[in-house]
């Protein structure tokens, strides 16, 4: 059955993702001149995909079953496909992250509003994140949801390849999302399936692209200081 | 004649007549309507109308008087802010978000710092005496941000007096920032690590000063208000929006509290040492215009007593004394702040240790400022309770000295999607007073 844990299904965990190991060589990520930093050969390897491992525990605590537990435990109850849906659990920085499949996302966001011991009533909106090195997986959704019954918040984060950039509308199940969703698209061109009017928001109705993206560039012209050229800034040298 | 899409170009509408209502030309508006077939009217107020605060643009459908669709259009006020932190370091990017919301700038920073904050570890390590002054600062804040709400509140259904009233007591919490951080607006005052400064001398005096005044001062506001027969027919069951509707749209503050629910995250999920202070929580439960303007005005006087202990703590407590900047040199800010005669500036001293004493500090000071620090990778997700609602902040880390994402969930733009549901059916002049009662702010709205 598909209602266990993810780290529980050691075999069946979902192909791991190829990452490139090196997030970036040199101290200053200069790429058209040389580095006269010294550090010039300083290698970075990227972290790797945290997941957590039970017992979750709470915002407080670690180490112990804690309120990450219990709403794990009333999710997995709430929803039986649990084990097929979240592809990760993360704890990080006292917060609850579920990594969720697109396809059982609506089913999970359902079970988070309609269950009496989740009761996630309210959602906060959507944020688009743009990682164009995870391939297969360059678009994510982060959903912030808080209970205000049971005073806890969770976070739900969904993935979608670039190049099928589709997610399912959480609109008719959180009315709010609705502007939401329309910012995310415009933004970062993830494609809410469902969404009522899916347009864009923010930018004019016209507009080629969207500008979140890491592959849309920043724009601006040199400024001009007392003799000198500032370049616009997203030609500066940069310490990433 | 041009075959490419011109979306500024004049096009034909598709049906009906259109009046550009430029001057000068009412008649034939009215003339217009009478011999139209169609009852329906369809009128865009904005984005440049005084009422829709900024540049909303609603486009209402009118029968008669009474709104039969409203339809909300946005992004006038667009400027990339989000996406221009990511190019800046993590201590630029308060000089970004503060800009925001422009009548909330301290928390727009607040909960920036906050999930930087978060995202380095360090939230316990904050002095006491920098929480107590964002505090402090947040208060004085909340009171000028409801002033402007009050004031415009006023405007639009046509009470001067209260606009101008509201607008001057709010120039004093303008000087109170001013003394204190320098600006008067857009301060990034709030830093990752603490605050930018320290309190000058003879703030503490002067925020008991504004105190006094605005406790007098909010009295005779309301006295103005309360009970104004005009004013209640303006607000009472006006723009009806109750706690299932406003849990769905993700409506939160004065909204929210208009309703009955006491949900305030200074009480219920406090952060800055909030849990501290004694304050309650304002509600009423008439899920109305009348009922938002009576939680802010209560709010006001919550803000107050929330200051008056700051001030008790700032000049006799526990945080009388101590730094305003977090101790670890890898993370706080070297250069110190100081009030010069031609305005906000380096303090000569700092100049004069890293110029011409201590080559390290110098270098330190260098790196810091050019380079920043580094933040372990990761998302975070932090929220404040603003004078509109839950202001959260979504902050993703790559582990580099940027921001690699930084999301805003402004309470303006999620309340805003509450104007359909608030006004359709309504009469055309209660419109306005359901935009009021939401006090959306564009520039937090469209960022």
């Amino acid at each position: 059955m598909s209602s266990q844990h993810p780290e529980e299904r050691a075999g069946q965990v979902p192909a791991q993702r190829e990452e490139p190991p090196i997030v970036r060589h040199g101290m200053f990520g200069a790429r058209t001149s040389g580095d006269t930093s010294g550090f010039g050969r300083l290698v970075v390897r990227q972290s790797p995909k945290v997941g957590a491992e039970r017992p979750y525990g709470g915002p407080r605590t670690t180490g112990a079953v804690g309120e990450f537990d219990e709403i794990a435990d009333q999710l997995e109850r709430a929803y039986p496909d649990f084990g097929e849906a979240v592809e990760r659990v993360v704890i990080d920085r006292g917060e609850l992250t579920f990594v969720v499949r697109r396809d059982h996302l609506l089913g999970v966001v359902t079970a988070l509003r309609d269950d009496p011991k989740l009761r996630f009533e309210m959602c906060l909106g959507v944020s688009g994140v743009h990682y164009p090195t995870e391939t297969g997986t360059e678009l994510h959704a982060v959903y912030p949801f808080l209970s205000i019954t049971h005073n806890r918040r969770v976070r739900i984060e969904v993935t979608c390849p670039d190049a099928d950039p589709h997610i399912p509308s959480i609109v008719s199940i959180y009315p709010t999302d609705d502007w939401h969703e329309r910012e995310t698209y415009d933004f970062f061109g993830i494609i809410f399936d469902g969404h009522p009017a899916l347009t864009r928001i923010m930018m004019p109705d016209d507009w080629l692209g969207h500008p979140q993206r890491k592959d849309y560039p920043l724009g601006g012209i040199p400024v001009e200081y007392r003799g000198a050229k500032v370049p616009p800034p997203d030609e500066r040298r940069s310490y990433a | 004649m041009s075959t490419t899409y011109d979306a500024y170009g004049t096009e034909e509408a598709t049906e009906g007549t259109v009046f550009n209502v430029s001057g000068q030309d009412w008649d034939e508006v009215v003339r217009g309507a009478q011999d139209s077939e169609d009852d329906r009217l369809v009128v865009n107020m904005g984005p440049q109308h005084p009422s829709t605060h900024g540049v909303l643009r609603l486009i209402l459908t009118l029968d008669g008087e009474t709104v039969d669709e409203a339809r909300v259009g946005l992004g006038y006020l667009h400027t990339g802010i989000e996406k221009n932190m990511e190019y800046r370091t993590w201590t630029q990017g308060t000089t970004f978000c503060t800009r925001m919301d422009y009548l909330a700038p301290i928390f727009n920073e607040m909960s920036y710092c906050l999930a930087v904050e978060k995202l380095l570890g360090i939230t316990d390590d904050i002095p006491e005496r920098a929480q107590v002054i964002r505090v402090l600062m947040a208060e004085v804040n909340r009171i000028s941000s409801h002033l402007v709400a009050v004031a415009s509140f006023g405007l639009e259904l046509g009470a001067t007096t209260v606009m101008t009233n509201g607008f001057l007591e709010r120039e004093y919490a303008l000087d109170i920032f001013e003394m204190v951080a320098g600006l008067r607006m857009n301060m990034a005052y709030v830093r990752p690590g603490g605050v930018a400064q320290d309190l000058p001398p003879g703030a503490i005096d002067k925020i008991g000063d504004f105190v006094k005044r605005e406790r007098y001062r909010l009295g005779q506001m309301r006295k103005l208000l309360d009970a104004n027969p005009v004013y209640l027919a303006r607000t009472k069951n006006i723009a009806y929006l109750d706690l299932a509707a406003c849990m769905a749209l993700g409506v939160t503050g004065p909204m929210l509290r208009a309703t009955g629910l006491p949900w305030d995250l200074r009480k219920s999920q406090p952060y800055s040492g909030y849990e501290t202070y004694d304050f309650e929580v304002a509600t009423q439960d008439t899920c109305d215009v009348y009922g938002r303007y009576l939680v802010r005005m209560d709010e006001m006087f919550e803000s107050l007593k929330i200051i008056e202990q700051c001030l008790d703590r700032l000049s006799s407590g526990s945080a009388r004394s101590g730094p305003v900047m977090i101790q670890d040199k890898k993370i706080g800010w070297p250069a110190q702040l100081a009030l010069g005669p031609d305005g906000m500036g380096n303090s000569p001293d700092h100049i004069a240790h890293i110029m011409g004493q201590s080559m390290e500090a110098l270098i330190h000071h260098f790196k810091l400022v050019t380079e920043g620090f580094r933040v372990p990778a990761g998302q975070v997700y932090a929220a404040v309770e603003s004078p509109r609602g839950e202001l959260g902040c979504h902050l993703v880390s790559d582990g580099s000295t940027r921001p690699y994402r930084a999301h805003f969930r402004d309470p303006s733009f999620t309340n805003l999607q509450a104007i359909p549901a608030a006004v359709e059916g309504g009469m055309v002049a209660d419109v306005i007073a359901a935009v009021a009662s939401i006090d959306p702010v564009m520039g937090g709205v469209d960022r």
